[in-house]
């Protein structure tokens, strides 16, 4: 395990190694990426494309031939040739672009993997070793997050008036503080109350719908359909949560899955109320609170915004006005959960988390306190989805398929459950980075649903678990120095 | 403050506890006095934490009748969810396997404990959260009750550690902390002593001394470790193959011939 | 009646091709307590792999319908196992042990990846290919003409399915390899103290199901002659319900459970609306898992407290 270059090094073993793994690729491979079926007039043919599977087949052999390498010593030459591999994916023609990134990613993860080799004179670290150094990390940041949390909420506020803000830039911020209340809002419910809940966008959807058809059936503005959708959502996670909260961990996820599916199936075949697949257009927008309009010519008798600012009309005054709104609801979200914690009702939610049998021993009625954290987390998700179809003005059930709730609950787990500071880094990773990428947009569900993996086997409990108490008889220590002690102790 | 004095704070009748085929408890009645320690006894298998889960509300019993008795009222165990057998009838218990809040504080686990109390203080958590003065009141009583109750287990020092990071020992007086902090009248401690070393033990039985004496009620414990059953308790059940052999104070179920020949079958055959 | 007859053979058919998925679900969950959320990809791989074959054996002569089928069978099977066992010791192994969460996640992860995946090297557009068997035998005809009819592909699939069934049974029941995973389904640190392979064993379990899963995705492109990558989703929860249905860890269960969803949504479809076929299979999933947890054949058990 010492490594450094004395041992010998098995070759014999190392290539065998990587001879399974090619040849494991070369069966993965070779039917689907090597023989491509393309629809021609007269039916399906067959496209040959075995220069692709021959390239992945190399890459895999030589990613897995230098991992095994690294570790037995051969650092420096490994993380040279990984480095030429990676430097190779931009010079060298590539069959496809997949490709070029397999063997750009691929040479990367190499050549960290033998640098760091060469550092600790090992590969890697055992999941135990990992998880501390991630704890540490994971303490540090919660004790900074009491500097970071209000600087980023200040940044949040500054946003649309910084110089690079244009229309796209808070267009994303929206997408963004989207993803990040309804994380906060799934947060209640998985993080929390430990409940999988595999169908949160049901909850979106219901909100969308509720504030699209009120507005446009009675004429109701946004502000009074916003509290309705959040009580429809509500009523929704009760509906559900009667039947259901008695199952236990993977059936309870199914069910709520299975639940979702069923919202979204009547959402498309109930055509006579929700319009079916096509979905429901021309929303209105939302008002200045009902005072003001954002257009530039307003109804008869109604005031414009710009008008009542004295201002130029610009049509980003009402993204910027959006932005703000779906700002105020993220945050009461945050500040809810972050004050809920500190209440008998949040407490009872961590402890039937960690344990509902002793709950119930406990004198706890734990069916109530489930049903809760579904009402209020629901609640939150209708108020995400009334926002969602004002800002869009459009809605089908398109919006609210399974994946988007595998995105949410995608940012609550990889960023650490029960995490605040958490679900806004896994938001940014989760949403920010594909959006950033817009031109690999093929790749990104394929990189969305690797990265998923990835992180849970590199961490399991998610990057920044990390739980301070919410009640102290001593005097406070930084959450560091918690980490520091308790691993003294273990 | 103590019940009918006729009425038996817990009683037994007939009870019986079938999984399928298998008979676990079969007409099993005894009782449980306020203010004393009742002791069940019996080898492994004898249906003892059987009867712990049917009294506690997580086994419906299959037939028989259990009744708690205190301040002039009186509950059916057996037709209560278990949570408001905690909440209402005030039966609390421990675990076999230690049920902490691994997870959250030392603290978290007593507050918790008082949650419904709290719950009713916060007014449903409303004037939680607009911390109104009446929750932060209710709120310090809790602490200084979890106060209170980690002085007398001695982890008064590690209130903020995580529970699931105690050692073994401390785990399982906080667990009886923990129920104690539910403000029963019948405390279940199902196999407190497995695992401790002899000191511990000897804490724990200064413990449930005081909890007997000094709060006055009722202490029903399975138990392994004689020492420890011998030396406090004032009434003993003994059960084997789900059914009472013996019943009785300490000294005279020692002596009965029907529990050491239970007993000593069972070692014969190990 | 008629009409009814016909449904009862299409629900058949239908139900086979789901209780081979749910054979899958329903093994794995056995053995290591995990829904293999990615199983259902594994299903639409077999499908793709049984049209990229019957191409390649197209265009290499190979026409004769019994051997053409024999070979797609045999291929599809042998490359959705490969995947199973790769997904198993990537995505779950090093999670064995874990939190409860952390396996699902990567299972949901990876049938994420496996669609796009699937969706990036082939195309998102649907796939069609022309019947392989087309003949059809009809049983007897009502006089306004209405015909019932049952195609040799019906039979061959339910035939096929009843094989295996049998074949897979006796798997479990007679040989060392059933004995391991049923050591390991009771209790699996007490198998591994007693010499078996626990690893080896949830590897074979994944391979099995996935083999099964191919079956039914060549299945599926016969009978119906159009897939695409999604299909692996639906089919997944819908096989899913069918485990739980029957009582998830139990072989025969699952196959009832299919063709109780199978012959559902048939009926549902004839009957009531084919718009909410689905909606009455996942209807269905939640009253029994509110109303019989343990589904039609599965043990009760008892909460350990």
């Amino acid at each position: 395990m010492t490594g450094g270059g004395a041992e010998t090094i098995n070759f014999k073993s190392a290539l065998r190694e990587a001879a399974i793994a090619g040849g494991l690729a070369l069966l993965l491979t070779l039917p689907l990426i090597g023989l491509k079926t393309i629809e021609t007039s007269h039916g399906l043919v067959i496209q040959p494309h075995f220069a692709d599977v021959a390239v992945t087949v190399l890459l895999v052999f030589m990613g897995r031939l230098g991992l095994v390498l690294a570790a037995t010593g051969l650092g420096w030459p490994v993380l040279a040739i990984a480095g030429a591999v990676t430097a190779a994916g931009w010079l060298v023609p590539f069959p496809t672009d997949a490709l070029r990134w397999l063997d750009i990613a691929g040479g990367g993860v190499v050549a960290i993997f033998a640098s760091l080799a060469l550092r600790s004179s090992r590969v890697g670290f055992d999941q135990a070793e990992r998880d501390r150094r991630m704890d540490r990390i994971g303490a540090r940041l919660q004790d900074a997050s009491r500097l970071i949390g209000p600087a980023a909420v200040l940044f949040a506020l500054a946003l649309p008036m910084l110089p690079f803000a244009n229309r796209g830039v808070v267009d994303l911020g929206c997408v963004l503080l989207s993803y990040i209340m309804l994380g906060w809002g799934l947060n209640i419910v998985v993080g929390l109350a430990g409940l999988l809940d595999l169908g949160y966008v049901a909850f979106y959807a219901v909100g969308a719908y509720s504030y699209a058809l009120l507005a446009q059936t009675f004429g109701f503005g946004f502000w009074l359909c916003l509290p309705l959708a959040g009580v429809f959502a509500s009523l929704y996670g009760l509906m559900l949560g009667f039947p259901v909260l008695r199952l236990r961990g993977d059936y309870f996820a199914i069910v709520t899955l299975a639940f979702a599916e069923i919202v979204r199936m009547v959402l498309l075949n109930w055509t006579s109320l929700t319009n079916g697949p096509v979905g429901i257009a021309a929303i209105p927008r939302p008002s200045f609170f009902g005072i003001a309009d954002f257009t530039n010519s307003p109804a008869e008798g109604r005031l414009a915004f710009h008008q009542m600012f004295g201002l130029d009309y610009a049509p980003i005054h009402r993204i910027i006005f959006l932005y703000y709104v779906i700002l105020a609801l993220a945050l009461v979200v945050n500040f809810f959960t972050l004050r809920i914690r500190r209440l008998p009702l949040g407490r009872a939610w961590e402890a039937l988390r960690e344990d509902d049998i002793a709950c119930t021993a406990l004198g706890i009625n734990s069916t109530n306190i489930k049903l809760a954290a579904f009402a209020i987390a629901g609640m939150f998700g209708g108020f995400a989805g009334a926002f969602f179809a004002s800002r869009q003005g459009f809605i089908s059930p398109e919006s609210f398929t399974f994946i988007e709730s595998a995105i949410i609950l995608a940012i609550v787990v990889l960023g650490g459950m029960g995490s605040q500071v958490g679900v806004v880094i896994a938001a940014l990773l989760v949403v920010g980075l594909p959006e950033a990428f817009r031109d690999l947009a093929q790749y990104r569900m394929l990189a969305f649903g690797a990265g998923m993996v990835l992180i849970m086997l590199w961490r399991p409990r998610g990057l920044l678990a990390h739980r301070d108490p919410t009640i102290l008889l001593h005097v406070r220590k930084s959450a560091r120095q918690q980490q520091a002690e308790s691993e003294a102790r273990g | 403050m103590t019940g009918d004095p006729t009425r038996p704070l817990l009683m037994v009748e007939h009870l019986t506890q079938r999984f399928g085929g298998l008979v676990a408890v079969s007409d099993v009645s005894f009782s449980a006095r306020d203010r004393e320690i009742t002791a069940i006894i019996g080898p492994n298998g004898a249906g003892k934490t059987t009867v712990f889960n049917c009294l506690t509300g997580f086994y419906p019993p299959t037939s028989g009748r259990l009744t708690v008795s205190h301040c002039g009222r009186s509950w059916l165990l057996e037709r209560m969810e278990a949570h408001r057998i905690a909440g209402a009838a005030r039966v609390a218990r421990t675990f076999q396997n230690v049920r902490l809040f691994g997870g959250m504080s030392v603290l978290e686990n007593l507050i918790v404990a008082q949650h419904n109390k709290l719950m009713k203080a916060s007014f449903f958590t409303l004037a939680g959260l607009f911390g109104l003065p009446s929750f932060r009141r209710a709120e310090v009583e809790a602490v200084d009750k979890a106060r209170y109750w980690l002085n007398r287990v001695g982890l008064v020092g590690v209130a903020d550690w995580q529970a699931g990071n105690l050692p073994y020992g401390a785990q399982r007086r906080l667990e009886i902390a923990r129920a104690m902090c539910t403000e029963p009248r019948l405390l279940c401690l199902d196999e407190p002593a497995a695992g401790l070393n002899p000191r511990e033990s000897a804490d724990l039985s200064e413990l449930l001394r005081f909890i007997r004496d000094q709060h006055q009620i009722g202490v029903l414990l399975i138990e392994h470790d004689m020492s420890v059953v011998m030396q406090i308790s004032d009434h003993v059940v003994v059960l084997d193959y789900g059914r009472k052999i013996s019943e009785g104070p300490p000294e005279q179920v020692r002596l009965d011939p029907a529990v050491i020949a239970a007993y000593l079958g069972e070692e014969g055959d190990g | 009646m008629e009409y009814f007859l016909q449904q009862l053979i299409n629900g058949l058919t239908l139900g086979a091709i789901y209780g081979l998925i749910a054979i899958g679900y329903t093994m794995v969950y056995g053995i290591i307590g995990m829904i293999n959320f990615a199983h259902g990809e594994i299903y639409m791989i077999g499908a793709f792999v049984s049209v990229i074959s019957f191409l390649v054996l197209g265009a290499a002569g190979i026409t004769w319908v019994p051997l053409a089928v024999a070979v797609v069978l045999v291929v599809s099977m042998l490359f959705t196992a490969v995947y199973g066992w790769t997904i198993e010791r990537i995505a779950y192994r090093p999670l064995r042990g874990s939190t409860r969460l952390a396996p699902l996640i990567s299972a949901i992860g990876m049938s994420i990846f496996l669609q796009n995946y699937v969706q990036l090297v082939q195309g998102a557009r649907v796939k069609a290919l022309p019947p392989v068997i087309s003949d059809v035998i009809v049983i007897m005809v009502r006089e306004d003409g209405f015909k019932v009819s049952i195609s040799y592909l019906q039979i061959l699939i339910i035939l096929l399915t009843f094989a295996l069934m049998v074949g897979f049974t006796q798997i479990i029941l007679r040989t060392s390899l059933g004995r391991a995973q049923r050591a390991c389904e009771q209790d699996m640190k007490m198998a591994s103290l007693l010499g078996v392979d626990v690893d080896k064993t949830i590897s074979q379990t994944f391979v099995m199901g996935a083999a099964l899963a191919g079956v039914a995705g060549v299945m599926v492109t016969m009978y119906y002659g159009v897939i695409d990558f999604y299909i692996g989703f639906l089919a997944g929860i819908k096989a899913f319900t069918a485990a739980v249905l029957g009582g998830i860890g139990s072989l025969p269960g699952a196959m009832l459970g299919g063709l109780t969803i199978g012959m559902i949504e048939a009926f549902w479809s004839a009957y009531f609306s084919v718009e909410y076929k689905d909606v009455a299979a996942f209807a269905i999933l939640v009253l029994v898992l509110i109303f019989r947890p343990t589904g039609l054949l599965g043990r009760p058990e008892i909460e350990k407290v």
